[in-house]
């Protein structure tokens, strides 16, 4: 029951994000599908012993895969999706935590929260950048298995002609 | 290739990755949508430049060289997407230089943002969602949802009136702070600390910061760092403005 409150609501939230930025009105569900996904992996496996850092990074992994995959079928740019999705993921609160510890003169607790959001962010971005490529590789080798056979089957028309 | 077809080529392609800087696309992106763009018309030896506060492009060495600046950066995601498809259709030749370039300037007049009313509820329902994610209780929604909603609000208005970002950012922290504040203190919520981060979410530079990392990963360290100082001065704004509630 849990998990399907979870996931309806930062569906919600991730298509609200999809107003704010203006993101194509076609692509608004989509962008909070993506935004779920990503998500929920990252509360399941949170609340399942893993470190925090380990899960943004597979979150935000998951994200730019999805939303690489409707960018593909939708033919649209690829930050239509991810960028909306990667919100929930984002380290608002250590952040706060960070910053109000130093408010209050407390710079060890401080350091230490702003020191997680740090990585917590740094892990976002190379989830995104490494789904990116990998998605990069794989259509380039599925492209070029392609056109090597469309070739093949050109020239074999090609000598029948002949 | 006439001086005329070379000069419209130059205003399309400018005109092009200018709308997709100012919407907020990846720098690497819009260099890669430009040069498709030229060599599509046919201009091999095209440069392009992109920095996020402004564009130079060349066609080539006896070719003229244009530079664009770029003062004002939103996000925008429905420009990137119609200027992609304008360049889509050129490099396939379904369309020709003057139609692109008619598209082009069309799209850059019109304002497709939603109407603002619409945007300050998505924020609204957004931070009200966001709160039960971070393990909020329900009793806090109220407060949070008027918090998401006029943080949005504040920081459009002051920031069409004023054009500093940094301030309107600052401004509309120190509003959300101070009214969940006050929802606190009149006990319509309860937990400040959620009621401020859920309020505060619509204001994070969550498009800045991915396109910093990812334009440094692309190698455009110019713009990756650019965008990723921009991206710290608004989480810094933010803070500030929070951080001014909290000290009290």
């Amino acid at each position: 029951m849990e998990i399907f409150i979870q996931l309806g609501l930062s569906f919600v939230a991730t298509a609200c994000f999809g107003v704010i930025f203006n993101a194509p009105i076609k692509a608004i569900p989509w962008c909070g599908i993506v935004g779920a996904l990503g998500w929920t992996i990252y509360s399941l496996l949170s609340q399942n012993g893993v470190y925090e850092v380990h899960a943004s990074f597979l979150g935000a992994f998951v994200v730019a895969i999805v939303a690489h995959i409707y960018a593909r079928s939708f033919r649209v740019p690829m930050i239509v999706f991810s960028v909306s999705g990667i919100i929930p993921l984002v380290p608002g609160g250590i952040a706060y935590n960070a910053m109000r510890h130093i408010v209050e003169v407390d710079y060890l607790t401080g350091m230490e929260y702003g020191m997680r959001a740090f990585l917590i962010s740094g892990a976002i971005a190379m989830g995104l950048v490494f789904a990116e490529v990998m998605m990069q590789l794989m259509f380039r080798f599925m492209n070029r298995g392609r056109t090597s056979i469309q070739s093949f089957v050109k020239e074999k028309k090609a000598t029948k002609l002949k | 290739m006439s001086i005329y077809d070379n000069e419209l080529a130059i205003d399309c392609i400018l005109l092009a990755g200018r709308i997709m800087m100012e919407s907020g696309a990846e720098t690497y992106r819009v260099e890669d949508t430009m040069l498709r763009m030229a060599h599509s018309q046919n201009m091999e030896n095209s440069q392009s430049y992109v920095t996020p506060t402004g564009i130079i492009f060349s066609l080539g060495r006896t070719q003229p060289t244009r530079i664009t600046s770029i003062s004002t950066r939103v996000t925008d995601l429905h420009k990137i997407a119609l200027v992609n498809n304008v360049s889509r259709k050129l490099t396939s030749h379904i369309i020709t230089l003057e139609q692109a370039y008619d598209e082009l300037q069309k799209i850059q007049k019109t304002n497709y943002f939603l109407p603002i009313l619409l945007q300050v509820l998505a924020a609204s329902i957004a931070s009200s969602c966001f709160i039960i994610l971070f393990n909020g209780s329900w009793l806090d929604v109220p407060a949070v949802f008027v918090a998401g909603g006029v943080g949005l609000y504040v920081v459009t208005i002051v920031h069409a009136k004023t054009r500093v970002k940094f301030f309107s950012e600052f401004l509309a922290a120190l509003v959300i702070g101070i009214i969940a504040f006050l929802a606190v203190k009149f006990e319509v919520g309860q937990d400040l600390d959620r009621i401020i981060i859920g309020g505060v979410m619509p204001l994070v530079p969550g498009l800045l910061m991915t396109n910093a990392v990812r334009d440094l990963m692309a190698g455009h360290f110019m713009a990756g760092i650019g965008k990723g100082v921009e991206a710290f001065l608004t989480a810094f704004a933010i803070g500030a403005g929070i951080a001014l509630v909290l000290s009290f």
